[in-house]
C-alpha cells in the first residue's frame, strides 16, 4: 500500500513536472522581451531551458514505468518480476525482466541528474561574472556547452549498469559517451575560472557559494572518469566512492546553487537583505562540512565499503574502517547543525534584514530593473526592452562598471 | 465574450516567436514529444518481453482482427472528420466546426465500444489478467486459458498497450466535446459517465474505469468555471494535433499488437 501510495505520488509528479516543462519552454521560446534574442538570454534561463527540455523527454518514460510498476503490484501482469514473489508474497508471475525496469528508470534517471544540477550550472555561471565584474568568459561557448551536456545526456544511461550483464561493446559504447560529457564539462570549468581570472571580486556571500560550487562540481566531476570506465567500475560499484562521487557533483554542488541562488534573488523577493556574517559562517561550515563527509567516503570505497549493508558491525574487513565511518557521522552531523543558522537567517531577515535597494549588487539582468519587491505583474505593466547582452561588466567608456540589459546604446558600441 | 481572444496584430511587446506560430500550438507539439516518449517506453516494454519471451504465442483468430481492423476504419475516419472541423473552423462556419467535432466524437466512441467490448470477450474466455476477476456463466476457450497461464506477459503487454491508448482515446473525446460544446458538455459527460457505470456488469473492469469520465467532467467543471473561455480556430487545430496523434499511436498499436499476434 505504501509502496503504491509512493508510485503513485511520483506518476502524478511526473506529470506535474511535465506541465511545467511544457510551460517553460513555450515561455522562453515565445515570450522573450522585445530585444532579448537567444543569445542575450542569462545564463540562468538558458540553463532553465535545456532542463526543461530534459523533463520533457525524460519524466514521459518514468511515467510509463511507474504505470508497468503499479500494473505489476496490482493487476497481476509481470512485466519486471522474473518468477515468484513480489513483497515476499508467492505469486503467478513469471517472464518478466528486471532489467527492463533498469533500462527504463535509467532512461529517466541520468537526465535526471542534469536536471538536477543544470539550474545550479546556469546560476552560478551568472554569479561569478556579476561578483567579479567582468562578462562571462566564452558565452557561446557556455550555452554550446549546456545544450551538449543535455544531449549527451540521453545516450549514457547504461553506464549505470555495466554489472548488469551487458555486452562488453555496448559497455564500451556507454563509457565513451560518458567520458565525451567531460569535454563540454571541462569548458564550462575553465569558462568559469577564466571568468574569475583578473576579475575584481567581491566576496559576498552568494559569490561564496558559487565558487563553493565550482569547487565541488571540479572535485565530484574528477572521480566520473574513473566511474566511468567498466573495468574500474565492477571494482568500485556499490561502494562509498560511488556515493562521494554523485553527492559531491549533483547532491551538494546542486545544493550550494539553490543557497547561491537564495542568497542572490532575496533582496528582490523580499525587499531586504540577508545578514551576511551569519550567511558567511553558514558557507565555511557547510563547504567544510561537505568535504569532510564526502572526502572520506572515496577512500572508504576504495578500501571495499558498500553502500547497502545495513550492519557493517558484522563484517570483517569493514571493521577496520570504523574511524572512517564515524568521522563521517560527526562531519554530517555538525554540518546539518549548520543548516540551522540558514533557516535562521531567513526568517529572520525576511522582518529585520537591511532593507535593499532596487538593485544592490549592480547587476545588469531584467529583475534588477524593476523595483524592491517587484510589483504586481513584475515590472509594473510595462514589459522592458533589450538593447544590451547580459554580461556587461567593466566596459571601457560606460559612465559605471556595467551597462543594464535595457539601457539603450548612447553610441554605436555594441 | 468575458475572455476575448488574444490577437498577436497589435505591435508585440516580445521578440518575434521563434516558430512563426502560436504558443499554444507549440507547447502541444512539445507534449506529444513527451507522450511519444511515455508510448515509446510502452511499446519498448512490450517489444522486451516478446523478444526474452521463448514461444511467443499467437493467439488472435479472424474475429479479433476483423473487429480490429473496424476499429482501425472508425479512427481513421475520424482523422478526416477532424480534419474536416479544422477546415470549417478557419472557415469560420460555426455550425459545421460543431457538427464536424460531433462526428469525430462518435467515431472515437465507436471506437472505445468495439474495443470494450472486444476486452470483456477476451477476458470472458480467459485471456485475462490474474487480478481481473472471473466472469461467471461464461465458456474459458482452452487456447486462450493456457496462453493466459503459460506466457502471462501476452496479457500484460495487450491489456497495458490497448489501455494505455483508450485511456487516451477516451479522454480527446472529453477534449474535443468541451472544444464543441463547452459548459454544455458537462451533463452529457455526467450521463456518459452513468450510463457507461450502470450498464457494465461489476466484474468488468469498465465497471470502475468509467469513474475515469467522472473526474473527467470534475476537472473540466473546475477548468470552465476558473476560465471561461471562447474557443476558436487555433484550439480546434490543436485539439486536432492530439487526435491525429492519438490515432498515430493506434497505427503503431494495430500491427504490433494485432496483426503479429495472428497464425498466418
Amino acid at each position: 500500500m505504501g509502496a503504491d501510495l509512493w508510485i503513485i505520488s511520483i506518476a502524478i509528479f511526473c506529470l506535474g513536472a511535465l506541465m511545467g516543462a511544457l510551460n517553460f519552454i513555450t515561455t522562453t521560446l515565445d515570450m522573450r522581451a522585445k530585444g532579448m534574442t537567444l543569445m542575450r538570454m542569462p545564463l540562468t534561463c538558458w540553463a532553465w531551458f535545456v532542463t526543461a527540455i530534459l523533463g520533457l523527454l525524460a519524466f514521459g518514460v518514468l511515467l510509463s514505468a511507474g504505470i508497468l510498476l503499479l500494473m505489476d503490484r496490482n493487476l497481476g501482469t509481470s512485466f519486471f518480476v522474473p518468477l515468484g514473489t513480489v513483497n515476499g508474497v508467492l505469486t503467478g508471475h513469471k517472464g518478466g525482466s528486471p532489467l527492463l525496469w533498469q533500462h527504463l528508470f535509467w532512461f529517466f534517471g541520468h537526465p535526471e541528474v542534469y536536471i538536477a544540477i543544470l539550474p545550479a550550472m546556469g546560476l552560478c555561471s551568472q554569479l561569478l561574472s556579476v561578483f567579479s565584474r567582468k562578462p562571462i568568459f566564452g558565452y557561446k561557448a557556455m550555452v554550446y556547452a549546456i545544450l551538449a551536456i543535455g544531449f549527451l545526456g540521453f545516450m549514457v544511461w547504461g553506464h549505470h549498469m555495466f554489472m548488469s550483464g551487458m555486452s562488453p561493446y555496448s559497455a564500451f559504447a556507454f563509457s565513451i559517451m560518458t567520458m565525451g560529457i567531460g569535454v563540454p564539462s571541462a569548458i564550462k570549468t575553465f569558462n568559469w575560472l577564466g571568468t574569475l581570472w583578473r576579475g575584481k571580486i567581491r566576496f559576498s556571500s552568494p559569490m561564496l557559494f558559487a565558487i563553493g560550487f565550482v569547487s565541488l562540481f571540479v572535485v565530484g566531476g574528477i572521480s566520473g572518469p574513473f566511474l566511468a570506465q567498466p573495468v574500474l567500475d565492477i571494482y568500485l560499484h556499490e561502494t562509498y566512492f560511488v556515493i562521494a562521487h554523485f553527492h559531491l557533483i549533483m547532491g551538494v554542488a546542486s545544493i550550494f546553487g539553490i543557497f547561491a541562488a537564495t542568497y542572490y534573488w532575496f533582496p528582490k523577493m523580499f525587499g531586504r537583505m540577508m545578514n551576511e556574517p551569519l550567511a558567511k559562517t553558514h558557507f565555511w561550515l557547510t563547504f567544510i562540512g561537505a568535504y569532510a563527509i564526502f572526502m572520506p567516503m572515496h577512500y572508504y570505497g576504495m578500501a571495499g565499503g558498500l553502500r547497502r549493508y545495513s550492519q557493517g558491525t558484522e563484517v570483517g574487513w569493514i571493521n577496520q574502517l570504523w574511524p572512517i565511518q564515524r568521522f563521517i557521522s560527526i562531519a554530517a552531523f555538525v554540518t546539518i547543525a549548520a543548516q540551522f543558522i540558514f533557516v535562521f537567517n531567513l526568517f529572520w531577515s525576511m522582518k529585520k534584514g537591511k532593507k535593499a535597494v532596487d538593485n544592490p549588487w549592480e547587476a545588469t539582468t531584467l529583475e534588477w530593473t524593476t523595483a524592491t519587491p517587484p510589483p504586481h505583474d513584475n515590472f509594473g505593466g510595462l514589459t522592458p526592452v533589450v538593447y544590451n547582452g547580459p554580461y556587461e561588466y567593466s566596459v571601457p567608456g560606460a559612465p559605471r562598471d556595467y551597462v543594464m540589459q535595457t539601457d539603450a546604446p548612447v553610441t554605436a558600441r555594441h | 465574450m468575458a475572455d476575448t481572444v488574444v490577437t498577436h496584430d497589435i505591435p508585440s511587446v516580445y521578440e518575434p516567436s521563434l516558430f512563426g506560430t502560436y504558443s499554444k500550438k507549440i507547447g502541444m507539439w512539445l507534449f506529444l514529444m513527451s507522450d511519444s516518449l511515455t508510448f515509446g517506453a510502452l511499446l519498448y516494454a512490450y517489444s522486451y518481453g516478446r523478444i526474452s519471451t521463448a514461444g511467443w504465442p499467437t493467439p488472435f483468430h479472424s474475429t479479433s482482427i476483423v473487429n480490429a481492423t473496424i476499429m482501425t476504419a472508425f479512427l481513421l475516419t475520424s482523422s478526416l472528420t477532424m480534419v474536416m472541423a479544422v477546415r470549417a473552423s478557419v472557415q469560420k462556419d460555426a455550425k459545421m466546426q460543431t457538427i464536424w467535432l460531433l462526428a469525430t466524437i462518435a467515431c472515437g466512441a465507436g471506437f472505445v465500444i468495439l474495443h470494450g467490448m472486444e476486452w470483456s470477450k477476451l477476458i470472458a474466455e480467459g485471456l485475462t489478467l490474474p487480478m481481473f476477476p472471473a466472469v461467471p456463466g461464461h465458456e474459458v476457450s482452452a487456447e486462450f486459458a493456457n496462453v493466459a497461464k503459460s506466457v502471462p506477459q501476452f496479457p500484460s503487454t495487450f491489456f497495458t498497450l490497448t489501455g494505455m491508448h483508450m485511456v487516451h482515446v477516451t479522454l480527446g473525446i472529453v477534449y474535443l466535446g468541451v472544444v464543441a460544446l463547452r459548459r454544455k458538455f458537462i451533463p452529457v459527460l455526467l450521463a456518459l459517465w452513468l450510463i457507461a457505470w450502470l450498464a457494465t456488469p461489476s466484474y468488468s473492469p469498465f465497471h470502475y474505469g468509467a469513474h475515469v469520465l467522472l473526474v473527467a467532467a470534475v476537472v473540466i467543471s473546475i477548468i470552465l468555471w476558473l476560465k471561461p473561455k471562447v474557443y476558436d480556430s487555433s484550439d480546434v487545430e490543436v485539439a486536432g494535433l492530439y487526435w491525429h496523434f492519438v490515432d498515430l499511436v493506434w497505427m503503431f498499436i494495430f500491427p504490433l499488437v494485432y496483426l503479429m499476434s495472428t497464425r498466418i
